[in-house]
């Protein structure tokens, strides 16, 4: 492996050219740049901020769930600790975590752009967000929510006691962020494509990325109508949902999950885009079917929205309307299904190497596949009547979001790393982190599943004693789970530092990003690239692979001609 | 402290939804392992370095195969739905002779009343092999009446009546939970569910402080609030009779036909301008304000009693 790795760094002198990152040094050159490669970056520091405080909560959760009695925390506090919890992850960390930082950075570079089509509103939806998430502190700091991050009524209008305004404003808030930023993406994705870049020629991750947007920008509108709802009934007592007064609390539930399923594949979609360039490069191989794969990145886009009833089998809703939804949650499954298939057919014949962003992306692999067919459980009504609302669900969509989405931020931070920073981290730290994250994960989130279909029901803060258990095992486990989610931050850190300086191209990857030096220059490009054939190249067409050397590859275009 | 892996099974549709579950654990777990196996395998042998056989791939593994698990997966997916969706159905309706008792959720309790008149506060005593038949309302927020050894759970809504039914197999005491958080002290919103002989549910339900039933109970109302100055047989007021109204089919003034289910009785009483019958004049007042859940139980359960007498 040395003869790999020593290709990868090159000797400890600063770069002769200029790059993004010493292209201004001043505070105001960061806080009010518009590269698009610095924005992803102010991105990266404030999801970083959220994450530990999501992950507080979620410890300080994990800590008084050991015992079956409420010693650490009162009921409120344990009340608002989850709700904390699901609001900071779902809306200000991983919805925005690979489409602000990985997306922002990439998605230029790898469609040889100079940067998005609209810069300034790049930098503005950070500021944006920004807000949103002082809101959300501010609710924190002035006593919290306790409603769940699911705000259902009449609770959330009607009884709940926390600051469900301020919570709603912050989430409302953060809405105008996503929506700019997927416009963004948007425009520039048809836009600012290189010469030669077709549709069909598009790298997966900007396949997913652009999705992703279009979703983001059909779903957020109705977050941000029913959390102006949720305002009007609380604070002006505009009678919408309350049943007193003639209003419908299932209204509430259809409007917010009409949102929030779509949400799901916000989080998820973005990740497929992650995997299917860690999978091609270091197995060596094309993608395995890269026209279904686009297909089933579409076709969930586009069915996810079809879904959002299959959160409500037990609220109450006609048979008609269940056996509708479980039958399009059971076609949704397909999709994904046919992903996790070809990236495992693209390893055949491949000459795989373990590297941390691999072991990330198979990890990824296997607990996204139990996440996903523990969705088909979940979409057979009668057994969805029996588990919906216990910790089968909870351990259900952890696998999906936090087992497969926050895997796949690891595994292409890991992977794009050098090109962002220009350093290379250091690797065997890296691959125990990924293994340590794999395993850590099962046994924080496996024991959920078993007891959810014991019966342990969700947002207990005080449970029968038979399942203390299963409580106990995962707690165990995320102690685990939070070393490897801190070691990252630890090495990605001293690696800013100490580590060894990257090559343009580390990996022998064949995307775009990785035709233009480490880290970038400020236009990406010393000269316009121009593509001459589709992504993932690594082999020539009616052949594989050889078995050690880790040419031939071809880049999927380049500069014309490289500048002075 | 004993590790059970599987929940107690104590209802009819616990053993289907047990079926139903193991069929998904098997296919799954199938389908887990061909994944799992390919990949370790896939892994190990196409590492770098090896010499497997590698080169291009076959021209059928690349178009044939991706058809193919795309067809059997949506084929699967097809067959689990229809598996799940019959289920479903078969179990949907509770059989005429249910046993009916009344559940009031509120926040923190549940409150239950049987057809007798007995009532109890986070419990339910319920005879085993009979069928029962659950009708529930909500007093605050949403509650969800779940019992895991039942493998059934329905949300409870403030405003509407839901309603679930089971036939325990299997005496007992099994836990109930709230399962739709509803606040402060939900995780302490539970209590017991007891599984009787027929015989000891009969002796357990006549001990209960004997008080009038809820249909009784709803006659009483039914005078006092004055609806029985429109609506009885004798009344001089133009206004429909109800003896028997329980499950017709109702023409309405717009034309529409409605069956007079517990939710139109419960909307007449609270809003009805809304369903005004054909050939009556809309003159009635609303009662909503003026009647708590527990009585719109009352008085519903008093007119759904009237059904017999109309036949006499």
């Amino acid at each position: 492996m040395s003869d790999v790795t020593a290709e990868r760094a090159i000797p400890d002198t600063p770069p002769a050219e200029e790059n993004y990152l010493t292209a201004g040094t001043s505070l105001a050159s960061w806080l009010l740049t518009t590269d698009h490669k610095r924005v992803a970056l102010l991105y990266m520091a404030t999801i970083t901020v959220f994450f530990f405080l999501g992950g507080a909560a979620a410890v300080m959760m994990r800590i008084e769930l050991v015992t079956p009695q409420g010693d650490l925390l009162s009921d409120d506090a344990y009340n608002r600790a989850f709700t904390f919890h699901g609001v900071v992850m779902v809306w200000f960390f991983l919805i925005p975590s690979i489409p602000n930082i990985l997306g922002n950075f990439l998605l230029p570079l790898m469609i040889g752009a100079k940067d998005l089509a609209f810069p300034r509103l790049n930098l503005l939806s950070w500021y944006i967000f920004v807000i949103a998430g002082i809101l959300a502190i501010y609710t924190l700091l002035a006593g919290g929510v306790d409603t769940g991050w699911t705000f259902y009524t009449p609770l959330s209008t009607a009884f709940a006691n926390g600051q469900v305004l301020a919570a709603a404003a912050a989430v409302f808030v953060a809405g105008f962020s996503t929506i700019a930023t997927s416009v963004n993406f948007i425009a520039t994705v048809h836009l600012l494509r290189a010469p030669g870049l077709t549709w069909l020629r598009l790298p997966l991750f900007v396949w997913a990325i652009y999705a992703t947007s279009i979703v983001m920008v059909l779903a957020t509108p109705v977050l941000a109508m029913v959390l102006l709802l949720i305002f009007a009934e609380r604070a002006f007592g505009i009678p919408i949902f309350d049943p007193l007064r003639g209003g419908d609390p299932i209204l509430f539930q259809h409007l917010f999950w009409f949102y929030s399923h779509p949400a799901v594949y916000i989080m998820i979609l973005p990740s497929f885009g992650v995997i299917s360039e860690l999978v091609t490069c270091f197995a060596r191989r094309r993608v395995f079917g890269y026209n279904f794969m686009v297909y089933a990145i579409l076709w969930i886009a586009l069915v996810g929205f079809l879904v959002w009833g299959h959160h409500m089998f037990v609220s109450g809703q006609s048979m008609l309307a269940n056996l509708v939804f479980s039958f399009l949650s059971f076609v949704v499954a397909v999709p994904s299904a046919i992903k996790v298939f070809n990236w495992t057919s693209t390893l055949y014949r491949g000459q795989i190497v373990f590297d941390a962003a691999m072991i990330y992306a198979l990890g990824f692999i296997g607990l996204f596949t139990i996440g996903g067919l523990t969705g088909l459980f979940l979409a057979s009504v009668p057994v969805d009547v029996h588990v919906t609302d216990t910790y089968f669900v909870v351990a259900h969509f952890h696998y999906i979001m936090v087992g497969g989405a926050v895997s796949a931020l690891y595994g292409g931070l890991t992977f794009w790393w050098p090109k962002i920073t220009g350093r290379m981290h250091p690797e065997s730290w890296a691959r125990f982190a990924a293994i340590l994250m794999f395993f850590g994960f099962g046994f924080t989130f496996f024991p959920m599943f078993i007891m959810g279909f014991l019966g342990m029901p969700r947002r207990y803060h005080i449970y029968a004693p038979e399942y203390q258990i299963w409580h106990v095992l995962a707690s165990a486990g995320a102690v685990l789970l939070a070393v490897a989610y801190l070691l990252p931050m630890g090495y990605f850190g001293w690696s800013l530092f100490r580590g060894r300086r990257a090559t343009a191209n580390p990996w022998g990857a064949t995307g775009l990003e990785w035709q233009t030096s480490s880290p970038p220059p400020k236009e990406n490009f010393f000269a316009p690239p121009v593509v001459l054939q589709g992504p993932y190249n690594y082999h020539p067409e009616h052949a594989g692979p050889p078995s050690l050397e880790r040419e031939p590859h071809e880049p999927q275009g380049g500069p014309t001609e490289r500048a002075p | 402290m004993s590790l059970a892996l599987w929940p107690a099974t104590a209802s009819e549709q616990a053993a289907h939804i047990d079926g139903l579950f193991t069929g998904l654990l098997v296919v799954t777990g199938l389908i887990l392992l061909l994944v799992a196996g390919l990949l370790l395998l896939f892994c190990i042998r196409y590492r770098r370095g090896t010499q497997a056989k590698r080169g291009d791939l076959p021209e059928f593994l690349r178009r044939d195969v991706e058809l193919g698990w795309t067809a059997a997966t949506l084929f699967l997916a097809l067959f689990l739905f229809w598996w799940a969706g019959t289920l479903e159905l078969r179990a949907s309706m509770a059989p005429p002779e249910a046993l009916e008792i009344h559940v009031v959720a509120k926040q923190w309790m549940w409150k239950a009343r049987h057809p007798n008149g007995a009532r109890e506060i986070d419990a339910l005593h319920v005879p085993r092999g009979e069928a029962v038949r659950l009708v529930m309302t909500s007093q605050d927020v949403i509650h969800s009446f779940y019992v895991p050894a039942f493998r059934v759970k329905q949300d409870v809504l403030p405003g509407r009546f839901t309603e679930m039914w089971f036939r325990p197999t299997r005496t007992g005491e099994y836990r109930l939970f709230c399962a739709e958080f509803c606040g402060t002290q939900h995780s302490r919103m539970g209590g017991m569910v007891t599984v009787m002989e027929p015989e000891d549910y009969a002796s357990w339900a006549a001990a209960q402080p004997q008080e009038q039933d809820l249909p009784g109970e709803g006659e009483a109302l039914f005078t006092a609030l004055g609806c029985a100055g429109c609506h009885a047989p004798a009344s001089a007021v133009h206004a429909p009779v109800l003896q028997g109204v329980y499950g017709r089919m109702v023409h309405l003034a717009d034309g529409r036909t409605v069956r007079a289910d517990q939710a139109y009785l419960r909307d007449s009483i609270l809003q009805p301008q809304r369903d005004v019958v054909a050939g009556y004049a809309p003159i009635m007042p609303s009662f909503a304000g003026l009647v708590d859940e527990a009585d719109l139980q009352r008085l519903v359960a008093y007119l759904q009693s009237l059904r017999g007498e109309a036949a006499r």
